[in-house]
């Protein structure tokens, strides 16, 4: 046995440090069988609707890529551009020795059970590489997707921005209409080589007995940049993550943003870390999230290891019903003088001042609600899918009813 | 017609009386101003006459044209013709001032082409009031106003804080929200503006004047000769005068 696969089976039922344990024997690991689908013929348009507003378009012309996993099944996958790589991840592993040669650095095999069932079980994932020097301008298309009830998914996602290219991958997690239950397991490392560009948007559409258990490492070299882009908008049971950034090289940058709203029973722990440990790296994070009735944990922690740096992190969360829990828990950490890093973190409830301004202008206690949503839930996205920016204003009217 | 008559109306935030009966009726087409020292509760006046929750109605009707609205929400008054500009409005994060002109109007009104009438383009784009100056402030809530085209125009304190230069733009904007360029009789809207200063008494023509204390209204009488009457004599002596 490989020294991984050693050191995955022994942590193979170790409990995560943070997060509501999981019995993962609870789960189902028999997923649907359904054929490669090139054409999309499979879906219902009641499953286009639901994939749609996870900001899947199932289209091919519109995107530099596309990768579309149902259950363990992969059912699309293709790369629309000269220069980009987009394998299913097990298929990868066979014939490329780079992707063998990168899995698991980033993320340790056995940070938990989840991280370690993904090794011994894996269902598959993405593989996403974009040669030196190659500029995407149409996102990769990814979905992961729940097709069949108490089904746990575990993948594994390798995305490579060789130096100088430029890439944004767009992955919509979410469940078939009729999938109450079940658990995803995602692993993801990024490298973001020298001078390379990676914008990574996750949407999460789940249901609310889906449990969601992210491992993400990301490593940004000299002069690279990496943002990143989390959308909650819709219930859920429980998520916990807490990716890590590493700026490695001069003058890496990073942008991490959220944007989550926290529904009656679902309980969210989710946030990050970026360590600094190149000169004049960058990094900023900005948390929005929203309760309604559920509980949102917003972690931050910035360690800058090296001179020149500049740090930010900004978490903000507004409580909209009586039994809504929010806590935001920035940790700054300066190993050195000559870091320059601040944070700002508030958690509180509409003012009522603010909403009666806006009745005054003859807006009904809901609209001036969900403006007030809306605008405190506004950080500057590029290049979302436009039936994603109507899903924000839906889920946004949404929660604002009946408060 | 009345377009705003307030009856016996008293008012309390906290259970702290602020107003205590106090009567007040404003004609179609005529434009009051109202004085009174710092405290002495005219902005609550306005915001009891919106309908703010904190300013709790204890005794007394508001009649809008003639319709009880002492009980409606505030933007249910705001639909049927009140609007007003606040003293001190709050900042609303997020929403850009494009936006907020955009929802007064319901739609009706381009954001750019307003704006443009009245040099305020470069704040479209910005969060509404924040970072904005005082003076900013004030010609911000004008033209939210402007965009709501209210009937019964409530205005607290629309000048302080504005320089001579943006005094003028003030004035043009106040003007307009009150038909001045109409003939007296014509006029359809009224209005009821704070002022300290009186400057603003210029750009329009008010009707009539009174002072608020002691929770009440007193002094009624010809807008400039009642300014110069407590620049002469002060606001005790007014108060005492019971005219
Ligand atoms: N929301 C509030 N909470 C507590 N007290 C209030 C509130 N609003 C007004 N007050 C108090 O009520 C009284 C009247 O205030 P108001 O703002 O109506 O005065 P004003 O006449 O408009 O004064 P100014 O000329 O300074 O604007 C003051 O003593 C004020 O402190
Ligand atoms: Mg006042």
């Amino acid at each position: 046995m490989s020294e991984i696969k050693e050191r995955a089976a022994q942590s193979r039922d170790k409990r995560a440090p943070l997060g509501p344990d999981l019995d993962l024997e609870g789960f189902s690991r028999q997923g649907g069988d359904w054929e490669y689908d090139p054409q999309f013929r499979e879906f219902s348009p009641e499953e286009r609707g639901r994939l749609l507003t996870a900001g899947i378009e199932l289209t091919d012309e519109d995107h530099a890529g596309t990768f579309f996993q149902a259950d363990a099944r992969v059912m699309h996958c293709q790369a629309n551009q000269a220069g980009l790589e987009v394998l299913p991840i097990g298929q990868a592993l066979e014939e490329q020795p780079l992707a063998r040669e990168l899995l698991w650095r980033l993320v340790p095999v056995d940070a938990d059970k989840y991280t370690a069932r993904a090794e011994l079980e894996l269902d598959n994932g993405y593989y996403i590489r974009a040669l030196p020097g190659v500029k995407a301008p149409r996102p990769v298309e990814s979905c992961l997707y729940l097709r069949t009830d108490r089904f746990a998914q575990h993948v594994h996602n390798l995305v490579v921005v060789e130096p100088g290219a430029s890439l944004h991958v767009i992955t919509g997690c979410t469940t078939h209409p009729g999938v109450r239950s079940g658990l995803h397991i995602g692993v993801s490392e990024f490298y973001v080589r020298a001078g390379a560009s990676l914008t990574f948007t996750m949407v999460h559409l789940w249901a609310e007995d889906i449990h969601v258990r992210p491992r993400t490492g990301v490593l940004v070299e000299e002069g690279g940049r990496f943002i990143s882009n989390y959308l909650m908008l819709r219930p859920v049971g429980t998520v916990q993550m807490y990716p890590t950034v590493t700026l490695a090289g001069e003058g890496a940058v990073t942008r991490l943003n959220s944007i989550i709203i926290a529904h009656p029973g679902s309980t969210l722990d989710v946030g990050g870390r970026v360590v600094l440990d190149a000169p004049r790296t960058r990094a900023e994070v900005i948390a929005r999230s929203v309760s309604t009735g559920g509980v949102c944990i917003n972690r931050g922690h910035l360690l800058g290891k090296a001179p020149g740096i500049k740090a930010h992190l900004e978490c903000r969360g507004l409580i909209l019903a009586e039994r809504g829990v929010l806590s935001a828990i920035p940790e700054l950490e300066g190993q050195l003088a000559g870091v320059d890093m601040s944070h700002e973190a508030a958690v509180g409830r509409i003012a009522q001042e603010e909403i009666e301004y806006l009745m005054a202008r003859g807006l009904d206690e809901e609209e001036a609600v969900s403006t007030i949503v809306r605008g405190f839930l506004r950080v500057k996205i590029e290049g979302l899918p436009p039936a994603l920016e109507e899903e924000m204003d839906q889920a946004i009217r949404e929660s604002s009813r009946g408060m | 017609m009345d377009m705003l008559t307030v009856e016996d109306l008293w008012v309390a935030i906290d259970d702290r009386e602020i107003l205590t009966g106090l009567n007040l009726r404003i004609p179609q087409g005529e434009t009051h101003i109202l004085f009174g020292k710092n405290g002495s509760g005219k902005s609550s006046l306005l915001m009891a006459v919106m309908g703010f929750a904190r300013y709790q109605v204890k005794q007394g009707r508001i009649l809008f044209r003639g319709e009880d609205i002492t009980h409606l929400p505030t933007y249910e008054r705001a639909r049927l013709g009140l609007g007003m500009s606040f003293q001190r409005p709050p900042t609303i994060r997020g929403v850009k001032t494009a936006d907020i002109l955009r929802a007064c109007s319901g739609g009706q009104v381009t954001p750019e082409v307003l704006a443009g009438l009245y040099n305020f383009t470069d704040f479209l784009d910005r969060e509404v009031n924040y970072g904005f100056s005082g003076g900013e402030i004030k010609r911000s809530e004008l033209l939210q106003l402007l965009a709501q085209n209210p009937s019964m125009v409530l205005l607290d304190e629309p000048e302080s804080g504005v320089d001579l230069e943006n005094l003028e733009v003030v004035g043009e904007i106040i003007g307009r929200l009150l038909q001045k360029e109409r003939r007296r009789q014509n006029r359809e809207k009224s209005g009821l503006i704070i002022t300290h200063t009186g400057f603003i008494m210029d750009y329009i023509n008010a009707d009539q004047a009174y002072i608020l204390g002691n929770g009440r209204l007193c002094c009624h009488g010809h807008p400039r000769e009642l300014l110069n009457d407590i620049k002469k004599f002060g606001y005790e002596e007014c108060a005492r005068c019971r005219r």
